[in-house]
């Protein structure tokens, strides 16, 4: 996306067509030049989305729009869905059993929650990072971050090789074990380790990432790392983080939205969100008057 | 304030005595808890390390050449080997085995990875243990019932058949508990990459379990190797080498068990030799699927 011009004439294009495919109003607001238009598209809409755990709801009405190439949090007291919410983004959250969801989930015009679609297809264009370090323990660095690829199929090792090596700089991870790549990657340390697993999902070249609590195993040297790494991984693809840590999806997010109890409170930039809430309880959180 | 504070002193003063004493009592209770367990080990050692030493020294006199490689002489006479016996626990153990691997490790998949929970996958497993249970001298005679009988012969069918039932049931067992134990955060991890299910269960759950469920099937051999019950009613035994899977053969347990009901010393030599030799088969193919397994980067844990 190094051609924002260019780019912004096919987003244009796309932003249609998705309006039309979907009914969605595509950009509501009115008085929108297209070059607003263009920092305003949105590559997933979330409409009316519910979760529940056995008889337990966990996400209550949600709707929330995600916009492309720009990094947005989640923020909230334990427990308040913004887990649920991020794993509902890639139809994780079914694969816990008891668990479902309903509503929609527009990404480029498709709902991923439509019957015809299988959801593992849709994990391929939507990675996701877990809270702690998970590398697959038996497999060396290259190995696992070859795994998503090989075992979907992908036979061409001069392919692979080239993406290993893509995604390990995309993850900033590369120069640390370039000479190493056959030793297992459970021997890294956690840093490394949540950044080779940052490395596992761009291999599969997602669109969207989805980060739930990423850093929260880390250190701060290590989380600082993984922060600056999200900060660059934007120009690329859409980055969806939940955090705990207010400071830091201040310092990474371009959007927050702030959830308590399943239910979205607010939602806007970042900026705005911290330093001029609307809601009170968003102010109160903010201020660490809860939480 | 003031008085509240010292009142605070001296009440952790007193929490810290009571705790000291109490831990030094702790101290002395660690101590005879690790001192049991050390007996514990000891009590279970001696039986073992008695009957090695026993075997070794009653039945290395036995060891030769011609005790490997020979058909068994006249029973008297001390002569001959036990070559068809080795041979055919072998081919036996060996058909049951791959019989019942396979099949011990999709069950013990199915259980972990896809049953859920419901009544039938808690039926199976009830099953299972109640099979782990049974003894082998029924399984014998579901062999002979079903195999013999209407193969119209001993046979070796008949005692992979006996054998790999007796086998089924712990690899079942120790498949799904060492698969139970890979965390989900694993499986998570190759759902999040859209790989389908069946892939991720072979190629990264049961990669990451396989020294678990290679322990199980070594376990289930050696278990199977030392069966001598199922064997009489299914492969009857005979003096003969291996001619055919439909014919009888001999296996080194059942050869140990006819020597032994001799009245002759010879006889009883011979006997504590083949048992050496089966203890030998056992401990090797152990440690020979352990190095295997290390040289590939995984660990086995002891079953011997």
């Amino acid at each position: 996306m190094n051609n924002k011009e260019d780019a912004g004439l096919k987003l244009k294009e796309n932003v249609e067509e998705e309006a039309a495919i979907s009914g969605l109003p595509g950009i509501s607001e009115p008085a929108k030049t297209a070059r607003e238009e263009l920092r305003y598209r949105f590559k997933l809409s979330i409409k009316n989305l519910n979760a529940w755990f056995g008889k337990k709801k966990a996400l209550q009405d949600v709707s929330l729009d995600i916009i492309e190439n720009s990094v947005t949090a989640f923020i909230g007291p334990s427990g308040c869905g913004k887990t649920t919410l991020i794993r509902c983004l890639n139809r994780m959250h079914e694969m816990t059993p008891g668990a479902s969801a309903s509503g929609k989930v527009i990404m480029d015009g498709m709902d991923i929650y439509n019957e015809k679609i299988d959801p593992v297809t849709i994990k391929r264009r939507i990675g996701m990072v877990f809270q702690k370090p998970n590398p697959f323990p038996t497999m060396s660095i290259y190995d696992n971050v070859a795994a998503g690829l090989k075992l979907n199929g992908i036979k061409d090792k001069k392919l692979i090789d080239y993406i290993v090596r893509e995604s390990l700089e995309g993850a900033v991870l590369w120069d640390e074990v370039k000479d190493e790549l056959a030793k297992p990657g459970m021997g890294l340390s956690g840093g490394q380790q949540q950044r080779l697993c940052i490395a596992r999902a761009l291999a599969m070249q997602p669109e969207i990432l989805l980060m739930d609590e990423p850093t929260s195993a880390l250190d701060p040297i290590a989380s600082s790392k993984i922060e600056e790494l999200v900060y660059n991984l934007k120009r690329d693809l859409t980055v969806v983080i939940v955090t705990h840590n207010m400071q830091q999806a201040a310092r990474v997010s371009d959007y927050t939205a702030f959830m308590y109890l399943g239910e979205l409170i607010e939602f806007g930039e970042t900026k705005q969100i911290f330093e001029n809430p609307r809601k009170e309880l968003t102010e109160r959180y903010i201020s660490g008057k809860f939480g | 304030m003031q008085q509240a504070k010292i009142d605070k002193i001296t009440l952790i003063r007193e929490l810290q005595k009571t705790m000291e004493r109490k831990s030094s009592r702790k101290r002395k209770i660690d101590k005879l808890v690790t001192v049991l367990a050390i007996a514990g080990v000891c009590l279970a050692i001696i039986p073992l390390g008695s009957i090695l030493f026993e075997v070794i020294k009653n039945g290395a006199s036995a060891i030769s050449i011609e005790f490997l490689i020979e058909r068994p002489g006249a029973l008297a006479s001390g002569k001959g080997g036990i070559a068809p016996a080795i041979q055919g626990t072998l081919i036996t153990v060996g058909l049951g085995s791959i019989i019942a691997a396979p099949i011990g490790v999709l069950a013990g998949i199915y259980l972990s990875e896809f049953a859920g929970t419901g009544p039938f996958p808690h039926a199976v497993r009830f099953f299972n243990d109640v099979l782990t249970g049974l003894p082998s001298i029924v399984l014998g005679i579901v062999g002979y019932i079903v195999v013999v009988l209407s193969l119209g012969s001993f046979s070796v069918w008949a005692g992979a058949f006996a054998l790999s039932i007796i086998m089924i049931p712990i690899v079942v067992r120790v498949t799904e508990e060492s698969l139970k134990v890979v965390p989900n955060s694993i499986r998570e991890a190759g759902y999040s990459l859209g790989i389908s299910k069946w892939k991720i269960t072979i190629f990264i759950t049961l990669k990451s379990a396989l020294s678990g469920v290679l322990t199980g099937i070594v376990l289930g051999i050696s278990r199977i190797a030392g069966e001598t019950a199922p064997l009489i009613m299914t492969i009857l035994g005979t003096s003969l080498f291996f001619t055919s899977f439909n014919e009888p053969v001999d296996a080194l347990p059942l050869r140990i068990w006819r020597l032994a009901s001799q009245p002759y010393e010879s006889a009883h030599s011979q006997g504590w030799g083949a048992a050496l030799i089966l203890i030998l088969i056992v401990m090797s193919f152990s440690i020979a699927l352990r190095l295997l397994a290390m040289r590939r980067g995984y660990k086995v844990s002891s079953v011997m």
